[in-house]
């Protein structure tokens, strides 16, 4: 990203006492929507792909999922923004995943103590926040450089458009590989009755890097500055 | 002070070992009372559901008590060991040890005047530890229903063993052939009744991608069931004695 250490030479620790900018300046809001289409970090960056195979079978893990990188996104961008002049350099990158670490067993801690039964839904989706590429790209890339409410938003924004991508595609797997959505059949008994059948292919992970694959189509042909020029 | 200079690095990265590890050892020392007791009550509620009683986490523990009248810890001679609580036995370690120092526990629920023998199953899924519980009726023969789960399977594939309609399809399955041998139920890949309409087979129909957790679900209960079979047999000549 080109926002690279675009520090004035007075540290400051907090937005508070920067320049007089509005919370949500029209920079500010670009931070939040720039990833949900021109800069999105699934169809555009092509980052967290792992993760998107892996929990968009059916929707509801998805979107829990979605929620909760926004919030280990959020608050591990706060942190390490605020920690940015602090963090010696050689060890950035372990002390961003240390971070992000322990911002993940909070969240399942919690989650356990008192929401065990999506924390079951759940299960092994939490610990996998932790390798998910976006999370530490966003650290390295902009919470290392910017002030702290930027890098919220920007954590927010990246979050969301990650979790955007992750319900659509599960909404199309778990229609058409089960029929169902959010565990509720939704393609009627007669339909099956007349001799349609649930693709099983779409429950593999091959149809959802297909199902990735079309929609940046459909976004690039939509969005024309997104395609390469060589 | 250099942020590049070693000595920086090592009392940086001192005091952020310190901090986090203190705010994680914190939290989940905290949180611990509430997260055991929440996994307390599912087995509770896991026990009471293989026997068709379902229920919400919070009433659990009233029904466990009005349903569950016996909990046995066995040794591998099928006698029951009173010193210790079956409740308490943790299969995952439990399993690891030789099968004459294990204590194998065994629920006894009884509802509506019918016996009910509850046996808490463990295994190996694919990436993780499964687990669950079989009942079976008081002929110490017929599934009245059973529950799995799991800890880290494949969602939509391997995981789909803790649906309703995968644990169905073991009701009124029987683990005994007709000559008295213990065969299990076999987690089948080949089986001519996908429907599982036949209930003297031994077989289940596997979820298509969750062939080795399917393969986990039929070791387990063989594996476990194995070890029940001393007492089981007293249970059966007691039952014979007094018709």
């Amino acid at each position: 990203m080109a926002d690279k250490k675009t520090n004035s030479k007075k540290p400051t620790l907090f937005f508070l006492n920067k320049e007089s900018e509005p919370l949500f300046s029209k920079k500010n809001r670009v931070l939040l929507t720039d990833p949900l289409d021109d800069n999105n970090p699934i169809t555009v960056q092509v980052l967290g792909i792992c993760s998107a195979l892996a929990i968009t079978v059916q929707l509801k893990p998805a979107l829990v999922m979605s929620l909760s990188v926004v919030a280990v996104m959020g608050a591990s961008n706060v942190i390490i923004s605020l920690l940015r002049n602090l963090i010696p350099n050689r060890i950035r990158i372990i002390v961003q995943l240390v971070v992000v670490a322990s911002m993940v067993i909070l969240v399942d801690q919690i989650l356990r103590a008192y929401a065990y039964d999506v924390s079951k839904q759940l299960s092994i989706f939490i610990g996998l926040i932790i390798t998910n590429c976006i999370v530490m790209g966003r650290l390295e890339a902009f919470a290392l450089g910017n002030g702290v409410w930027k890098s919220f938003l920007d954590g927010i924004g990246n979050a969301a458009g990650y979790g955007f991508i992750l319900i659509v595609v599960a909404f199309f797997r778990e229609l058409f590989g089960s029929g169902k959505l959010f565990g509720f059949q939704i393609i009627p008994e007669s339909f099956y009755e007349m001799g349609y059948e649930n693709n099983g292919l779409m429950l593999l992970s091959p149809m959802a890097l297909i199902t990735v694959g079309i929609f940046i189509w459909i976004q690039r042909a939509r969005n024309r500055k997104l395609i390469e020029k060589n | 002070m250099n942020r590049d200079s070693n000595s920086y690095t090592f009392i940086f990265a001192t005091i952020m070992v310190l901090v986090v590890a203190s705010t994680l050892a914190f939290t989940a020392s905290s949180l611990k009372s509430l997260q055991a007791d929440n996994v307390r009550k599912e087995k509770m509620q896991n026990i009471l559901s293989t026997i068709g009683i379902q229920t919400d986490r919070e009433k659990a523990e009233q029904l466990y008590k009005n349903y569950i009248k016996g909990t046995l810890a066995l040794d591998y001679l099928g006698n029951i060991d009173k010193t210790v609580d079956a409740f308490q036995i943790k299969l995952n370690s439990e399993i690891k040890k030789p099968a004459n120092q294990q204590r194998f526990p065994l629920y006894k629920a009884v509802v509506e005047n019918i016996n009910y023998y509850i046996i808490p199953l463990r295994g190996s899924g694919l990436w993780d530890a499964i687990w669950g519980y079989i009942a079976l009726k008081s002929d110490i023969n017929t599934i009245q229903g059973a529950v799995f789960d799991h800890k880290a399977e494949t969602a939509g594939l391997g995981a789909e063993i803790t649906q309703q309609w995968f644990m169905n399809r073991f009701k009124e399955e029987k683990v005994f052939d007709t000559s008295g041998k213990l065969v299990g139920i076999n987690v089948s890949k080949t089986n001519n009744d996908p429907k599982d309409i036949d209930k003297n087979d031994h077989e289940v129909d596997a979820i298509s991608g969750a062939t080795i957790t399917g393969d986990g679900v039929t070791d387990m209960i063989i594996e476990r069931l194995n070890h029940y079979l001393p007492y089981f047999e007293k249970e059966k000549n007691l039952v014979a004695t007094i018709n």
